[in-house]
């Protein structure tokens, strides 16, 4: 019988490439035969634009780049710029931007486990992910004012201190936490369907991982025990104790499986921070100069953002506006790896894959 | 209460008979009337099932659901078909314009065909056909070609996906389908659905046959397009499958005709295995009919629950799981049905 391939266009327009995000797919009946990503759809020249902006006015612009993560964004930039400079931050706004980041983790994770389950055809798991997720934003919104984009950061510190009961919000959430993340294991991953859909699909093995420059879940997924917090603590992470989850396959379902014991992880930290900020009282912010004007060079700053390690490489010329600045986006190198991994899966296949990498357009085409 | 539509249908009889009327016209005109009576049953069903969708699935999901157009949002489905109504239906360009148009307006006619002899209550049923349970099987295998036919005439490869999807999960799903109903019918030794019904009496199908019971259900989840089988219109991968191009009423006919298909599966279940409308422990103080549409939202309501409960299932698991689970299963279970049979007759109960 004779077939013919044809070439399907996994378009920028699709529920499922999580954003503007192309895939041109030669395909031979429901098998994938070659996959060519192409990514760009979403690119406004960030890091070009950072060149004629002054160091405090590029923040904001580091927030639309992982929209879902903003707070850990912000954070990765200001310790550069803060590296450079040698400001060191108080300890009251270490501990705040300790709290603030690892709620956006949560918020980050908990989208990707709703997304993810909803690509995979459970519509359920996605509503109730949000139900949690409306919970931190109304934080998040009672703390600086939005729900997204938050340019909460400063260089030197926080910009504004918890409003008053915020603490005692966000204890009494992180306590209903663990009842939530088990309803989520129920519904989500112990369902049979879903663990038939994403075990061994898009199986990746430690050597390729690293050999890729994979960071993040998708690493930790294959059994590489690589999470900057603890390798090279940043910040005052290493005054929390806590896990790092790990696979063992590679496979979507590890890569999901990580990025949702990180969840339990992340609520563990902020208890403890919550703890520790009781007895601490202070200032939030440095003494920075109003001007901001680094001396001449360079600084290269790497933490571990929700999708994986994330580098800021900020080049000062001794004037207010940086000469250069470039992102080591997490997103985009995790997808090094797609071209090769497609071929030999289905269509619903791809989905499970490109779901479980758990991109954020906006970071992958900066 | 229990007589309301047997004596309905007597005293138009009568009334035709006064004014002169008898013999074939009379009959004639009566089955008319069944027939239209059936029809607006289903479509005004289709449409309540649609608003009992959204709100099943809010309250799984801790929302509300519809809750302003009308009280408690029961005229959502009354502005959603006005809206649908009003859109303009778009014709993709190298589409086959008579294949398009010809699909959405033929999808109805299986489920409406089946029901003309499905029992709604005592003596309540339009026509008694002594090969019901075969008609069902015939007709509903029709099903397949509409959904092919709107995937082919799109022109666009996604439909054409989705479309080929239909036709392989159909077709292989129709048998586990037939063979699980065939247990019933070799006990009863009848295919007619009233004799059916009559023959549970002292006990209902479904604690006699419940291996055949979970088969029917999967295997007619399956062949209504219903997730966790839903991979025709899997929204994640193929957009809507052979109904991506369609717009306004072409959608909406489709949309109808997958609820009139959950309620022709459903009927099916409560009549060969849940007792038709039989009344359990004896409680004939509620009307036959009553029990009928109980049984059958019943049925319906499981469906839904597990439509938003599962994720979908990818298109070589499904082959997998029908032909090599479904179908052994359903075959060991009409080998023990027979032996089953065989002993009871031989001790002479």
């Amino acid at each position: 019988m004779r077939t013919q391939e044809y070439v399907l266009n996994f378009g920028p327009q699709h529920p499922a490439t999580h954003g503007v995000f192309q895939i041109i797919m030669t395909l031979d009946g429901e098998t994938v035969v070659k996959a060519v990503p192409i990514c760009g759809y979403l690119h406004r020249g960030i890091e070009k634009l950072a060149e004629s902006r002054t160091y405090t006015q590029v923040i904001p612009y580091t927030d639309r780049m992982d929209y879902m993560a903003a707070m850990l964004m912000n954070l990765g930039y200001v310790q550069t710029v803060e590296k450079l400079m040698g400001v060191e931050v108080p300890e009251r706004a270490e501990y705040i931007r300790i709290i603030t980041g690892e709620l956006n983790r949560l918020a980050s994770h908990l989208l990707a486990t709703g997304v993810y389950a909803l690509d995979i055809g459970g519509l359920t798991g996605f509503v109730l992910c949000f139900r949690e997720r409306e919970r931190v934003m109304d934080l998040f919104e009672e703390l600086c004012g939005s729900r997204m984009t938050f340019s909460y950061m400063r260089i030197g510190g926080v910009s504004e201190d918890f409003p008053e009961g915020w603490l005692d919000k966000l204890s009494n959430l992180m306590k209903m936490m663990p009842e939530y993340i088990e309803e989520y294991n129920g519904l989500i991953t112990g369902n049979e369907i879903f663990q038939a859909r994403t075990k061994f699909v898009g199986a990746v093995s430690a050597e390729e991982a690293i050999n890729y420059s994979f960071s993040g879940p998708p690493l930790r997924a294959t059994g590489i025990n690589f999470d900057l917090r603890k390798q090279r603590p940043y910040g005052i992470y290493d005054r929390f104790d806590f896990e790092v989850p790990l696979g063992e396959r590679g496979d979507s379902f590890d890569r999901f499986h990580c990025r949702f014991l990180e969840m339990a992880q992340s609520v563990k930290i902020i208890e403890q921070a919550i703890e520790q900020i009781k007895e601490i009282d202070g200032p939030i912010m440095a003494k920075v100069p109003k001007v901001i004007k680094p001396p001449k060079g360079e600084a290269y700053h790497e933490i571990e953002s929700a999708k994986g390690i994330l580098g800021y490489y900020v080049v000062s010329d001794g004037s207010n506006k940086p000469y250069r600045v470039h992102v080591r986006r997490p997103s985009f190198i995790n997808l090094g790896m797609l071209d090769k991994m497609c071929p030999g899966w289905k269509i619903a296949d791809i989905v499970a894959i490109l779901g479980s990498f758990d991109i954020v357009l906006g970071e992958v085409d900066c | 209460m229990e007589n309301l539509f047997v004596g309905a249908a007597e005293g138009l009889r009568n009334t035709l008979s006064g004014v002169g009327l008898t013999g074939v016209w009379n009959d004639a005109l009566l089955m008319l009337v069944k027939l239209v009576g059936i029809l607006v049953f289903i479509l005004i069903n289709a449409l309540w099932l649609v608003y009992m969708e959204r709100k099943v699935a809010a309250f799984m999901q801790a929302r509300i659901g519809p809750n302003r157009v009308g009280p408690k949002g029961l005229l959502q489905t009354a502005a959603d078909i006005g809206k649908l109504i009003s859109k303009e239906i778009p014709i993709p360009k190298d589409a086959d314009k008579v294949v398009f148009i010809l699909a959405p307006c033929l999808i109805f006619i299986p489920p409406l065909m089946v029901f003309a002899v499905v029992p709604f209550g005592q003596n309540m049923v339009a026509i008694d056909m002594n090969i019901g349970l075969f008609y069902f099987f015939a007709i509903a295998s029709l099903s397949t070609m509409m959904f092919w036919m709107s995937g082919w005439a799109s022109n666009n490869k996604y439909s054409l996906l989705g479309s080929m999807r239909v036709v392989a999960q159909m077709v292989s799903y129709e048998l586990p389908l037939v063979l699980s109903l065939l247990g019933v019918v070799m006990i009863t030794g009848t295919l007619s659905l009233t004799k059916i019904i009559e023959a549970q009496a002292h006990m209902w199908f479904i604690f006699v046959q419940p291996i055949a019971f979970l088969i029917y259900f999967t295997a007619a989840v399956a062949e209504c397009n219903r997730c966790p089988f839903d991979l025709v219109e899997g929204e994640s991968e193929i957009i809507c499958g052979p109904f991506t191009e369609y717009g306004g009423m072409g959608f909406a006919m489709f949309f109808l005709a997958e609820y009139a298909n959950v309620m022709l599966i459903s009927a099916l279940a409560t009549i060969v295995f849940l007792g038709g409308w039989l009344a359990p422990f004896g409680w004939t103080f509620i009307p036959s009919w009553v029990w009928f549409f109980l049984k059958m939202y019943l049925m319906i309501f499981i469906v839904m629950q597990l439509r938003w409960t599962y994720p979908r299932i990818r298109v070589d698991q499904l082959m997998g799981f029908g032909w090599k689970v479904l179908v052994p299963l359903s075959l060991a279970n009409i080998f023990i049905t027979g032996i089953g049979v065989y002993i009871y007759r031989a001790l002479g109960w």
